[in-house]
């Protein structure tokens, strides 16, 4: 059987147990919510139209962003209730995804519910008063009953989309299914991303038939199809209970990665060493760039490595250049007085910016240094998603003068494969990317210093910032890791031939620091 | 006894027929049809006996008590209220539709399954075929001898009808009306029956009570009102089942 597989079946009672828990749990809140929102809305006008209207504009708002911006928001919710109550609450993971896919949950389910119920026949709605009926039993016995199916209808579309969405919540540091899909699209492991595309719809199907019985049910009034309905969603949530329950770690030390390869074995390899250490480690893998110090922070992890560049731009919104060492050193007395980080100390290699273009198109256009690409207006840049936002941009676009120059955004892995097939000129890259060689991509030198050094640093948050035992333990990491060797560990993990898992890589890499002969692999 | 003392309700700026200053008196045990055009304001009238609609200024009384003093929903319960079109509640089986009333009230369970069989055979209906049947798989004679059955469930004194036999052809129509005066008789039930077929209200009704316009123009016994129409407006409406009835003779006759 393809490993890739067995690894991604292994996997499987984790993600998926953790995509039906927080997908079950927003559609019900979602629904509790909906429910006597949608009663309200349909009885009052003033209220209905602008409640419809807000929650329509709620569901345009992109997925991944809404997702994302529950985490801001909860983080300074968290601080707030600190200050004034004393408690705080995580601001990563779990919670903002709720918020967020309960949000998602609602518009269908409200409409529907006010469509019917504005919809129902006056001739009944008077029948119930005329019978007898209060108000509030006319409700009841009446205007639901008859607003359950399309209610129903609703809550399946809901249900559809929010299993859908809670792929997305991986970024914001929530384990789902949509691990598979950023882990796989990150290291071009297309079993990992069908992997989770087919199980994310698999479970979305399961629980629509689901509820479909139930409907049946309620409309045939079969108790026994609808106790079997019941019978089949709760074996569904027990199943998905069952491996989180039975290895209920204690919190332990949690590892953060952001959402590209080396991160994913630098932290394999501090997981290691931690877990070689005693420590009881998990990961949280595929954070945005920039929630990783928020959360680090505010200890959702407790470990993650950063770079210089990334952390003096994006979170010391610094833009002048003070040199590698003094960078380094503001760094750690800012991150240390700021959010009683400690920075531990650089890995020994560096993860720069640098703009590649393939060897034969720069040999054939005279570029040899950015400074040479002004002198083509014509030529087309790709970058990540945020090269063209970020400072280092600005910095180079205005010392080369080349901002009005076309762009293409790619997601990371397919800027090669844009250089290549020549859809852009020349793309942004990474220098410890080892496909930098493998393609044979010439780097364009940087004669103006433009860029800043972007070193590898161990980031350890204030939990542990004064532990002897946990900074002992990732101690060996510290200098260790030149630029040549992290290329070809990087180039491990994304080339197409002999792929090996980040882990694998990891142990790899571990067998190379303590010194022995690393095992033999073909290139 | 149903006595309705200077009535009026507008509707302002709307459509829906207004009633102004009305006074008509339903005795006990009779049974009264209430008939005019649309927009003449009978069933308005009907409404505001059970207060599904509010008057703007009169009083109604009931076994003379006002109805003002009492809960609207109480007094709703206690009055048997036939619908337009039936009006039956389609997600509930016809057993479940008869016992709506009884349950509110809270009747035990026992007494109401014992009522609602009684009902089933008053409105002749066979109760293992239909107990359990939704009201749209039955026919409209049908589904109206259920709402029958719903209206009296509780043993009310009073049964108000709303043109409840417009929507039958002509066979069922005559068949359900015969029924609900035999109900009427036997139950000793003060019935007010709104409907704008006058030979339906001549052959059902003790007295017929002709609106135009929100105001009653003549209140009299169907003997009364063919032979002694108030005036042209009635007898216009009369005419009607008169040329039928000279047509049926001469026909019958040959």
């Amino acid at each position: 059987m393809n490993p890739s597989f067995q690894e991604a079946w292994a996997l499987l009672p984790d993600y998926l147990g953790q995509h039906v828990i927080l997908s079950v749990s927003a559609l019900i809140l979602g629904v509790a919510v909906s429910v006597p929102l949608g009663i309200v809305a349909a009885r009052s006008k003033g209220i209905g139209a602008p409640l419809l209207g807000l929650v329509s504009v709620i569901q345009t708002i992109p997925g991944l962003a809404l997702l994302a911006l529950f985490y801001p928001l909860l983080l300074a919710l968290s601080a707030l209730a600190r200050n004034l109550f004393g408690v705080s609450f995580r601001a990563l993971g779990f919670l903002p995804a709720l918020l967020a896919l309960t949000l998602y949950a609602m518009l269908p389910v409200l409409r529907n519910l006010v469509t019917a119920l504005k919809g129902l026949d006056p001739a009944i709605l008077m029948a119930a008063k005329g019978v007898g009926m209060t108000p509030r039993q006319s409700l009841y016995k009446v205007e639901l009953p008859l607003a359950a199916p399309q209610l129903l209808a609703g809550i399946r579309t809901a249900t559809v989309w929010v299993v859908g969405i809670t792929t997305l919540s991986t970024p914001i540091g929530q384990t789902s299914l949509g691990n598979y899909i950023f882990t796989g699209l990150q290291t071009e492991n297309w079993v990992f991303v069908l992997f989770g595309c087919v199980a994310a719809a698999g479970l979305a199907l399961v629980l629509d038939f689901l509820l479909a019985v139930a409907g049946q049910a309620l409309q045939a009034r079969s108790r026994r199809r609808l106790a079997l309905a019941g019978l089949g969603l709760a074996v569904l949530i027990a199943a998905s209970l069952g491996p989180g329950l039975a290895q209920t770690p204690a919190r332990g030390v949690v590892i953060g990665a952001k959402n590209f390869d080396e991160q994913y074995i630098l932290a394999d390899m501090m997981a290691d060493q931690l877990g070689r250490a005693g420590f009881a480690v998990r990961q949280k893998i595929d954070l945005g760039s920039t929630v990783a110090l928020r959360a680090l922070a505010a200890s959702d992890i407790d470990a993650y490595v950063d770079y210089t560049g990334t952390l003096w731009g994006d979170a010391m919104h610094r833009t002048d250049m003070p040199g590698r060492q003094s960078m380094r050193e503001q760094l750690t007395s800012w991150l240390a007085s700021h959010y009683g980080v400690a920075l531990m100390g650089p890995l020994g290699f560096e993860n720069a910016y640098v703009f590649a273009m393939r060897a034969d198109r720069a040999k054939a256009l005279h570029i040899r240094s950015l400074a040479d690409v002004a002198l083509h207006p014509d030529l087309v840049i790709g970058g990540d998603f945020e090269i063209f936002s970020r400072p280092e941009w600005r910095t180079v676009a205005a010392a080369y003068g080349v901002s009005t120059m076309r762009r293409r955004q790619y997601q990371p892995d397919f800027l090669f494969r844009a250089v290549m097939s020549g859809d852009a000129d020349l793309v942004s890259a990474f220098s410890s990317d080892g496909r930098i060689a493998r393609y044979g991509l010439t780097i364009l030198a940087d004669p103006k210093e433009a860029l800043p050094p972007y070193d590898a640093v161990l980031l350890i948050g204030p939990s542990h910032a004064h532990d002897p035992r946990f900074l002992a333990s990732l101690r060996p990491l510290i200098g260790a890791i030149p630029l040549a060797l992290m290329q070809q560990a990087n180039l491990m993990v994304d080339r197409d031939q002999d792929k090996r898992t980040p882990a694998e890589t990891a142990a790899w890499l571990e067998e190379h620091l303590r010194g022995q002969q690393p095992p033999r692999l073909p290139d | 006894m149903i006595e309705i003392l200077h009535v009026s309700k507008a509707y302002a700026g709307s459509g829906r027929e207004g009633v102004s200053d009305l006074t008509l008196t339903i005795r006990q045990g009779e049974f009264l049809a209430l008939i005019g055009p649309s927009g003449s304001g009978k069933t308005t009238t009907l409404n505001m006996v059970n207060r599904l609609v509010e008057p703007d200024a009169g009083t109604i009384r009931i076994e003379g008590r006002d109805t003002r003093e009492a809960d609207p929903v109480q007094l709703r319960r206690g009055i048997g209220y036939v619908f337009q079109e039936a009006g039956l509640f389609p997600h509930m089986t016809v057993a479940e539709n008869i016992a709506v009333t009884p349950r509110l009230l809270g009747w035990a369970e026992a007494r109401i399954e014992a009522r609602v069989d009684e009902l089933l055979a008053l409105i002749r209906l066979d109760a293992k075929a239909y107990r359990d049947r939704l009201p749209q798989g039955l026919s409209g004679g049908q589904r109206q001898r259920v709402a029958l059955g719903r209206a009296l469930a509780a043993k009310p004194h009073i049964l108000l009808l709303d043109e409840p036999f417009g929507a039958l052809d002509p066979v069922t129509r005559e068949a359900v009306a015969g029924d609900v005066r035999d109900i009427h008789q036997s139950l000793g039930l003060t019935t007010l029956l709104v409907t704008h077929d006058m030979t339906e209200a001549l052959l059902l009704a003790d007295r017929i009570a002709v609106m135009r316009e929100g105001t009653l123009v003549q209140t009299d016994t169907p003997h009364e009102l063919v032979s002694r129409p108030a005036d042209s407006f009635v007898a216009k409406l009369i005419e009607t089942p008169r040329r039928r009835a000279r047509a049926l003779a001469k026909t019958l006759a040959l």
